[in-house]
């Protein structure tokens, strides 16, 4: 096991990659003090985001090892600072991509800590104080108040972990570019642990949805399980034609498909939003965007007041994610096989 | 001269068309439909000479349909209206834009978005429903349904309002539609040509601050002092640009070459707006990054329906905005395309058919 000297009071547990091989191992490391504006908790559960395997593996070059993953965190409160006013010892609570942002800026002022430049991610990030910030796949975090969501007692905390990153990051532009209206078509493209959640909301909402696809092998899934209402395969030429200016809206999770296509399912003042980030530029033609007055716009995560408004809505509509729970030493294997896809739809550690 | 054979229970009509994609224009002879009981003849007396008919004439977007007239930009006088026309009397000034026909049927008809319509029907080198072309404001007069004729406010000059008609519906309809108007928020103008520099008045009249981004050093005085824009930020310079990293809260970007996103993206603040309209024949490369992180939008837009295109024409002549033009005659039409396409003017050319154009 590896460890790091303590630069904190409380002893702490995980598992952490140590370099980019990404290979995750038991890791000994310490958490502060509960501060006055702190929520202490045991972790039960955590997530596995694709985005953690590109982190562990330093993907985007910016990986501080030894780093311990986990954004999509749910446990029960331990401890609470003198001045934490919205928890208490024993609630139901959650944690998402961020611990920390400016609270000064125009995107903190309004509700936007997620566009803050100075935003502080829950792992592999360097907090206020200088040391690094560890993730949820630990048995303890201690997160400033302003961070954390409570999660109601009719939503299962292994099926809400997931919303923390993957439900918030599909139910923000859903709602910020008006596709959250009873009656709009939207498509979904993509159909893992973030489209799934997108085709929950989207139907929630009231929307009617396809999924988008380039094989037919999910179809069953989608509209048996998920609810969607149509399924379109994109190989074909023949559903594609006929589904030609249909939609109100797409949003793709898939960070490499053509756009021309999706554009041309869009109907005049259309909007296409995406969430995936290839690693090259994207080809835009101009003409199917000015002459139907279409759009492309991409969003990521959400602020705290809507991370808290998305996870009382799931409550509200039985929104849950579909979920693999798996013991934290089979986490591993569980990275492999998120990389081939192979997961319906999030892969949820049982941290306890 | 050149004649088509499409006469017969039509009237004459006369003007300059190419006939191939040498895009050369000469004198023409062709036919229009006599004046229907919805219809409006206009006399044409000014048509703005707009980069989209350069891209025509030389089957640049590869659906030209030769013979061609261009012009819609089209200014002129009513002459004669039809039984059912109730906007228009015989001596009004009018002008008519890029569009003279519909649906009238389909959702973005009935919204006021004719153009947005499928079956939209464009003023030149398109078919009307009996299968006839269109032939555009290069010529003495044109017949248009009264519903896609324009009524010219008094103080609104004849040559110099012209290129509103497509020019200024263009920025401003994508101003609006985009949320782009919200007075003491930063407009940045890309391009400073013919929609570029109504950009800047239009937008100054909405009382934001406007910045032109532009890769040549010798527009920033004209930029400046001529047009009234509050900056300048030369897109050549990296360094400048650098410093106007997330400074603008929309950019209109009327940029008609192909051109990097990115350094536009850059410039962008949070939940920023590029709207382009510049009709770039290439695909653009659409960098994904700071549209997810910085939940920015790149959108289109495409002139503006007819209710929009009139309130567009009273907000200019309620502000004094028209464009800067340089007269030009017939005659000098195909010299001044090719002065057009090295971006060689000031900052649209308009035809004084009035006064030159005749058999």
């Amino acid at each position: 096991m590896t460890g790091l000297p303590e630069v904190h009071p409380n002893k702490a547990f995980g598992w952490a990659a140590i370099d980019t091989s990404g290979v995750l191992s038991p890791f000994k490391f310490s958490t502060r003090g509960t501060g006055e504006k702190d929520v202490a908790f045991k972790v039960l559960y955590c997530g596995i985001c694709h985005s953690d395997l590109h982190m562990i593996k330093n993907d985007w070059g910016t990986s501080i090892y030894p780093l311990v993953p986990g954004h999509e965190v749910v446990g029960e409160v331990t401890e609470v600072g003198s001045k934490v006013q919205k928890f208490k010892v024993g609630d139901r609570v959650g944690v998402g991509c961020m611990v920390g942002s400016c609270h000064s800026c125009d995107n903190c002022t309004n509700n936007l800590e997620n566009y803050c430049p100075k935003m502080i991610f829950t792992y592999g990030a360097k907090y206020y104080d200088g040391t690094v910030t560890y993730g949820g796949c630990s048995n303890t975090m201690v997160v400033d108040e302003h961070f954390v969501v409570g999660i109601p007692e009719n939503l299962p905390l292994d099926a809400a972990a997931p919303l923390l990153c993957a439900g918030i990051t599909v139910y923000s532009p859903l709602r910020f570019y008006g596709l959250d209206k009873p009656g709009l078509h939207v498509g979904v493209v993509g159909l893992g642990g973030l489209g799934h959640l997108a085709v929950k909301f989207a139907k929630a909402m009231g929307t009617k949805v396809t999924v988008i696809s380039t094989s037919p092998s999910k179809q069953k899934e989608a509209l048996e399980n998920l609810g969607a209402d149509s399924f379109l395969v994109s190989r074909v030429q023949d559903q594609l034609r006929a589904a030609i200016g249909t939609f109100d809206g797409i949003v793709t999770v898939s960070a490499q498909h053509p756009l021309l296509p999706l554009l041309g399912l869009l109907k005049s003042h259309g909007k296409l939003v995406v969430l995936g980030v290839p690693e090259k530029p994207l080809e835009l033609p101009a003409f199917p965007l000015i002459q139907g007055r279409k759009l492309v716009g991409g969003s990521m995560i959400g602020g705290m007041k809507e991370t808290q408004e998305m996870i009382d809505f799931a409550a509200e509509h039985g929104i849950k994610a579909d979920t693999e729970v798996i013991a934290m030493d089979y986490v591993n294997a569980a990275m492999d096989r998120l990389l081939k896809g192979d997961v319906k739809y999030r892969f949820v550690i049982d941290t306890h | 001269m050149s004649t088509t054979a499409e006469e017969g229970k039509q009237q004459k009509a006369f003007g300059w068309a190419a006939t191939d994609q040498s895009g050369t224009l000469s004198p023409f002879n062709f036919s229009r439909r006599e004046n229907g009981d919805e219809d409006v003849t206009l006399k044409i007396l000014y048509c703005g000479v707009c980069h989209s008919d350069l891209h025509v004439l030389k089957n640049e977007w590869g659906f030209t349909s030769y013979p061609v007239v261009p012009g819609h930009e089209i200014v002129g006088v009513a002459t004669k209206v039809g039984k059912n026309v109730t906007k228009f009397r015989v001596g009004d000034r009018v002008g008519v834009g890029v569009l003279v026909g519909s649906c009238k049927t389909c959702e973005c008809c009935q919204q006021d978005l004719e153009n947005y319509c499928p079956q939209i029907i464009f003023t030149f080198n398109s078919y009307n429903p009996d299968g006839t072309k269109t032939y555009g404001g290069y010529s003495d007069m044109i017949v248009v349904d009264q519903r896609y004729v324009l009524r010219f406010p008094d103080n609104l000059p004849l040559d110099a309002g012209a290129p509103l008609l497509c020019a200024g519906i263009t920025v401003y309809s994508s101003m609006k539609y985009y949320g782009m108007t919200e007075a003491g928020k930063h407009l940045g103008v890309a391009g400073l040509g013919g929609l570029g520099h109504v950009a800047v008045k239009i937008a100054k009249a909405f009382g934001l601050k406007v910045t032109v981004i532009s890769s040549s050093l010798d527009k920033e005085s004209e930029a400046i002092n001529r047009l009234g824009a509050d900056s300048f930020l030369l897109s050549s310079d990296p360094a400048k640009m650098k410093s106007a990293i997330g400074s603008m809260d929309y950019i209109l970007d009327t940029v008609s070459a192909a051109h990097p996103l990115l350094p536009l993206l850059s410039v962008l603040k949070v939940n920023g707006k590029l709207v382009t309209v510049g009709l770039p024949n290439k695909p653009l490369e659409l960098p994904v990054f700071p549209l997810v992180f910085g939940r920015k939008l790149v959108g289109g837009s495409d002139v503006g329906g007819m209710k929009e295109t009139q309130e567009m024409l009273d907000f200019c002549a309620k502000h004094n905005i028209a464009a800067d033009i340089e007269l030009i005659r017939i005659d000098e039409i195909n010299t001044a395309m090719e002065r057009l396409a090295k971006s060689d003017v000031r900052y649209r050319f308009v035809i004084d058919v009035g006064n030159s154009l005749s058999q």
